[in-house]
């Protein structure tokens, strides 16, 4: 079995009063594809904002690479090989698409370069210098996605790529993640939908009021739809 | 009717062009606020005094080292953004988290504080700097008036300065970084930018602005603690006009109401020292965000 990456224990975290996450245990692996399940509001955000350093107050440990960050400020985080997609996308208005693809700085070697990137993503090519949010929510994703790729970072967390796209841009996408993994990287992923993120992923977490409430492997997927409606209620 | 304006605006152009003079002042003053702002989002109300801090570390560095205006106008920026660095780390990033207005009214204590040092240690009566020799002697012949070259230097120097930080932000992948936390500081951080260290630098660059505009007015205005405040008085008007954070429009906007003002002492000199605050109200009535600034 491929060494952990990624390993949280007894990750708490609030946005300043309200207790967000509860103790959230998970451990990704070189080369998974993880994906976190679980309702609106179950904390799958607030597990992944937490990894990246972006939240108020945290306690626990978040291990990368058998580095302790849980003390780390954002930017330190970055460095260390971890990178986030945000759900909002963070696409910047003021920044064409090739300026708001240049803007992570690279952390490491071994990213994607512009033209491989462009490969994946012809669009992105297209439409170099309009501005970042002039482009359709899929381009936008893929823009997302394509910006992190650049870095070298080693995890790469998706917070609900496929939000409200078109189903044809949502296989676009799933298609996206499995080459990435191809390529070597590691993904942790959120999703609400759990039969896109059955074709894509190795092993799920479910979270639930801030805690992971159960742990799937994909192949159990099949012969779990009635427990994972329970948790996700769909 | 039309030659009686043409003839005026004759006898009146080198009013015209020394206003360009005053508004190669206020491009500078509002470019450093603009850029302060966009990035930090605290109105600096310290920027008039620093402006005088530029001009006062000049006359001191040639006072006390008998270092001439060259150095000066590279070595003043950097003391006094220096000095913004300190000011930064110890007390403006404390106010990040809270309203505006608290930034404002540090800054603005700051100013009280440093401008009362200044009177206090050298009185207020002015000290004298000369322009430097190679921008002495003779005035330019224009055609229609004669300039003295230093205030020609000070457009060249103001224009030359202005576009310089304008590719900056806008062309440069330090410019994007700046653009980009303007809009969402904590995913930049993401990134892995220190952006933190990026906001204090941002503000000593503002400052180190307004100490190369004082530098640039020792020779014309004398060098007196008051000399900021009586201008940054204005220069707030032309950020408002101009929109708060826009680059380009606090560059325009500055040129553009030195020339207004000047236009104003040729036709109705009564106006020239109002003029620009009745733009800024007709403005902030038309379009609250200023003429470039985006809602």
């Amino acid at each position: 079995m491929a060494d952990s990456l990624l390993k949280t224990a007894n990750l708490q975290a609030w946005y300043g009063e309200s207790h967000a996450l509860h103790g959230i245990d998970i451990e990704v692996r070189e080369g998974e594809v993880v994906t976190l399940l679980g309702r609106n509001g179950a904390g799958k955000t607030s597990t992944l904002r937490a990894i990246m350093g972006l939240i108020g107050r945290r306690t626990g440990s978040v291990r990368f690479e058998g580095k302790e960050l849980i003390n780390a400020r954002s930017d330190i985080i970055a460095r260390a090989g971890i990178a986030l997609c945000p759900e909002e996308r963070g696409i910047f208005a003021s920044l064409d698409v090739t300026e708001n693809l240049m803007l992570p700085p690279v952390v490491r070697p071994g990213g994607m370069s512009i033209a491989e990137i462009h490969t994946l993503f012809p669009n992105l090519k297209e439409r170099a210098r309009s501005p970042g949010t002039k482009l359709s929510g899929g381009e936008q994703q893929m823009l997302a996605i394509a910006r992190i790729l650049r870095t070298g970072a080693r995890l790469l967390m998706l917070d609900e790529p496929t939000e409200g796209l078109a189903p044809v841009i949502v296989q676009q996408i799933g298609h996206t993640i499995r080459e990435i993994k191809q390529r070597g990287f590691t993904v942790l992923l959120v999703e609400q939908n759990f039969r896109f993120a059955q074709t894509v992923a190795d092993r799920h977490y479910v979270i639930d009021h801030g805690q992971v409430v159960d742990h799937l492997d994909n192949a159990e997927m099949a012969n779990s739809a009635e427990r994972l409606h329970q948790y996700l209620g769909v | 009717m039309i030659e009686d304006i043409l003839f005026q605006l004759e006898l009146g152009l080198p009013q015209v062009v020394l206003g360009l003079v005053n508004g190669a002042f206020y491009a500078l003053l509002s470019l450093g606020l603009a850029v302060i702002f966009g990035m930090l989002n605290v109105i600096n109300f310290a920027h008039g005094a620093q402006f005088m801090m530029g001009a006062f570390v000049a006359w001191m560095l040639l006072a006390w080292g008998g270092i001439g205006y060259w150095w000066a106008l590279v070595l003043s920026p950097l003391i006094v953004g220096a000095f913004g660095i300190v000011i930064e780390k110890l007390l403006i990033s404390r106010l990040y988290k809270l309203d505006h207005l608290y930034g404002l009214l540090l800054t603005f204590g700051l100013a009280l504080i440093i401008e009362g040092v200044f009177r206090n240690q050298f009185g207020s009566s002015g000290l004298p700097y000369s322009p430097p020799e190679s921008l002495g002697g003779p005035p330019v012949d224009l055609g229609f008036m004669f300039l003295p070259k230093y205030r020609l230097w000070v457009v060249v120097a103001s224009l030359v300065v202005s576009l310089a930080t304008w590719l900056v932000i806008e062309k440069t992948r330090l410019g994007a970084y700046l653009r980009a936390a303007t809009e969402n500081a904590a995913l930049v951080q993401a990134f892995g930018v220190n952006v933190p260290r990026m906001v204090t630098l941002t503000y000593a660059a503002g400052v180190a602005l307004a100490a190369f505009a004082g530098v640039l007015a020792a020779p014309i205005y004398s060098v007196n603690p008051q000399m900021g405040s009586s201008l940054i008085i204005t220069v707030f008007a032309v950020v408002v006009i101009g929109g708060m954070g826009s680059i380009l429009g606090s560059v325009l906007t500055g040129f553009g109401l030195g020339l207004v003002e000047g236009l104003a002492k040729v036709f109705y000199p009564e106006a020239s020292s109002t003029v620009i605050f009745v733009i800024m109200a007709i403005v902030l009535l038309a379009r609250p965000a200023g003429l470039f600034g985006r809602a």
